[in-house]
């Protein structure tokens, strides 16, 4: 019986994965060939997506992109014995986009069934859990406290610090919240690890609970990842059935459970307290702290807010110790982060290193240049209110401080390369329009703010009162700065300033396409 | 007076009437997540899944059955931008116009396919058969352009793609 992997991520099915599968199956049957087809997790490598792997006896072979018209050549060159193709690039493992990675969150990318428990227990899940159902809940927090992971969200606040808070407090019911509304573009890494692997999600959350002690847990998965909503979905009640859920986890005195919860197309619920008045079934109104959520959350208790990648990284941190992720890093920004390389990039996907990787080397050793061949002119980190950077800062390492010290952000770790082809002023009146789309609407600066910076960037492309209404757009982002209420309308200036100061010269002409 | 029964008496006539009335799907949606109201987001989904959209008409109905105000659930549905307030097309285009895909061409795809359907994006075609919406990141950034058909992610998308998905959806 051979085994032919063919992924089940979003970003396989996304280029026809399942007709992949079907394609594989038809063609083995016409063959006469026993084969075993397993939906893995995906690798990470999106342009060789649908990336089909064949066990062999030296390891597996990879095979992509893999369209249904390959299929048929691919049985008759032998690919299920691992033979040469044009489209196979060898053992997967040797792959240098692979093997140059540390790979801690994402070990088991690509090779296991992702809802399949026993893939899971034999390549080391739940050895994390295991620990921890041993321990006191002040000796996990400390663990975490330990390996100097920071909230993955994009804050980067101390996630050890938050729990501490949480397992401090006082009440009768405490919660574990999951932040899975993953809305800034160029960000996929949580996706990847609900669809992949999303038993270490369950796994982390569920040594939140114990550490802070908190019975229940939501994740907020967006309505637009349907595939990751059904996976973890899947997984839960695979986890509920096996105990690894529920009442007296594993025959100990702790329990912890938790249901999925669908976001509804709003973005601001990606801001964590707008995010409890969605699972509490309100609108995505932001609040105001304090109170801080780790003392009044969800539905008014104590609440650790995680991001899934900080939920992720937990059962490692865990397994292996807080010393052994601590060891990774540079500066204050400790451990690994998935970056997620989008965009106009000819390799993109996901690369998980330690932080002081440069922009250059995921873009260029990774990434291989832009999509189209042409230079890159402008690369935004962080998601749409991260800042703009030239070609000429690729050699920033990827560090919470660095960035910061360069009116920029690290975020949520993901990077958009964008080529010479980019109007700057558009992307910086979009970054206004799509806060003005998306303000909740509470405070002024971030509601209002956002429309007039729509008018005032079009007033400059048309060249009215140019230099008068640079002023005032400067004036506005600072009032937007200042004044807003969360992130939203206060690092909205961030790509619009950052555009503004490094691209000038793209703000003297009319925009290349038409605005809408 | 559909299958009405009538039970002739010497004094008076007794009416049973066993016509089926319309029930709002809404109540037993409601039933299901056991009449939540932080499960509100979840209904909404499930009725505008099970009807094409959130009648005006069901906001009283959920009111009710979470005991919140009218107000709060039309509060709650025009906020999120997944919820279609009137009916929509048969089916669903959304097209990612965030920044990844911005990189590789959203915009002029999102030109097209008005162009090509004849509609703007929030429009549905006059044939009731595709509703054209905009969206902000499907997680396919490392294979933009994305879009999404009905509950269906779908990566690379030129303007080829595009015509051959909308021909696809007419069979």
């Amino acid at each position: 019986m051979i085994k032919i992997y063919v992924p089940r991520d979003s970003a396989a099915l996304a280029v026809g994965a399942d007709a992949v599968a079907k394609a594989i199956a038809a063609e083995a049957i016409k063959n006469n060939i026993s084969v075993q087809i397993i939906r893995n997790s995906s690798r990470g490598m999106a342009w060789l997506e649908t990336f089909v792997e064949v066990e062999t006896a030296q390891g597996r072979v990879g095979y992509g992109p893999v369209t249904t018209g390959d299929v048929q050549r691919l049985f008759a060159a032998k690919f299920h014995e691992g033979a040469k193709h044009q489209l196979s690039h060898g053992l997967v493992e040797q792959l240098p986009y692979l093997k140059n990675q540390e790979r801690l969150t994402f070990a088991r990318a690509g090779l296991t069934d992702p809802i399949s428990l026993s893939d899971y227990r034999a390549h080391g899940g739940y050895d994390g859990l295991e620990k921890a159902l041993k321990l006191k809940g002040a000796e996990i927090v400390a663990e975490v406290t330990a390996s100097g992971l920071r909230g993955r969200g994009g804050a980067g606040f101390p996630t050890g610090i938050k729990w501490k808070t949480v397992h401090d407090a006082k009440a009768d019911q405490k919660y574990i919240c999951c932040n899975a509304d993953e809305g800034d573009s160029g960000t996929f890494a949580d996706r990847m690890v609900m669809e992949g692997d999303p038993f270490m999600l369950i796994e982390g959350m569920t040594i939140a609970g114990i550490a802070v002690g908190a019975t229940k847990g939501y994740v907020y998965i967006r309505s637009e990842y349907p595939h990751a909503i059904a996976t973890m979905k899947e997984a839960v009640e695979i986890a509920q059935a096996a105990n690894w859920l529920g009442n007296n986890i594993q025959g100990t005195e702790h329990s912890f459970d938790l249901e999925v919860r669908r976001g509804a197309g709003a973005y601001i619920c990606g801001e964590e307290t707008a995010m409890l008045e969605s699972i509490e079934g309100k609108r995505g109104m932001v609040r105001a702290k304090p109170p801080i959520p780790a003392l009044q959350g969800l539905f008014g208790k104590p609440t650790v807010i995680n991001n899934v990648l900080s939920l992720a990284a937990i059962p490692f941190i865990l397994a292996k110790g807080g010393a052994a992720y601590q060891n990774f890093g540079m500066g204050r920004s400790r451990g690994t982060l998935p970056f997620q390389l989008a965009g106009n990039i000819k390799h993109g996907g996901l690369v998980e290193k330690a932080f002081g990787v440069t922009l250059g080397q995921l873009i260029n050793d990774f990434g291989g240049g832009t999509f189209t061949g042409q230079p890159v002119r402008a690369v935004q980190v962080g998601g749409p209110l991260g800042s703009y950077l030239t070609a000429q800062q690729l050699d920033l390492p990827m560090d919470y401080e660095t960035f910061a010290a360069n009116t920029a952000m690290v975020g949520h770790g993901g990077v958009v390369v964008f080529d010479d082809s980019v109007d700057m002023a558009e992307q910086a009146r979009f970054a206004m329009e799509f806060c003005a789309i998306e303000s909740c609407g509470k405070c002024t600066p971030c509601r209002i703010g956002s429309t007039r910076g729509v008018e005032t960037i079009d007033k400059i492309v048309a060249g009215d009162n140019r230099n008068g209404n640079i002023a005032l757009l400067e004036d506005l982002c600072q009032t937007m700065t200042d004044g807003s209420l969360c992130a939203m309308g206060g690092l909205t200036p961030m790509p619009v300033l950052s555009a503004l100061k490094n691209f000038p010269e793209d703000f003297t002409t009319p925009y290349s396409v038409a605005a809408e | 007076m559909g299958n009405a029964v009538r039970c002739g008496m010497s004094t008076k006539t007794t009416i049973l009437d066993f016509t089926a009335k319309p029930v709002d799907p809404a109540l037993a949606i409601c039933l299901r997540h056991g009449n939540r109201p932080d499960a509100l987001l979840e209904i909404l989904h499930d009725l505008q899944h099970e009807v094409g959209h959130v009648p005006q008409s069901s906001l009283p109905t959920i009111a009710k059955a979470l005991n919140l105000s009218r107000a709060e659930v039309h509060g709650v549905v025009t906020f999120y931008h997944d919820f279609h307030q009137k009916p929509v097309g048969k089916h669903v285009i959304k097209i990612c116009r965030a920044e990844a895909c911005q990189s590789m061409g959203a915009r002029k795809l999102q030109a097209m396919a008005e162009k090509f359907l004849d509609v703007k994006m929030g429009g549905t075609t006059p044939d009731g058969r595709i509703t054209l919406e905009a969206t902000y990141c499907l997680g396919l950034c490392a294979s933009s352009p994305a879009i999404m058909v009905d509950e269906q992610p779908m990566a690379r998308v030129n303007v080829e793609r595009f015509k051959e998905i909308v021909s696809e959806l007419a069979q």
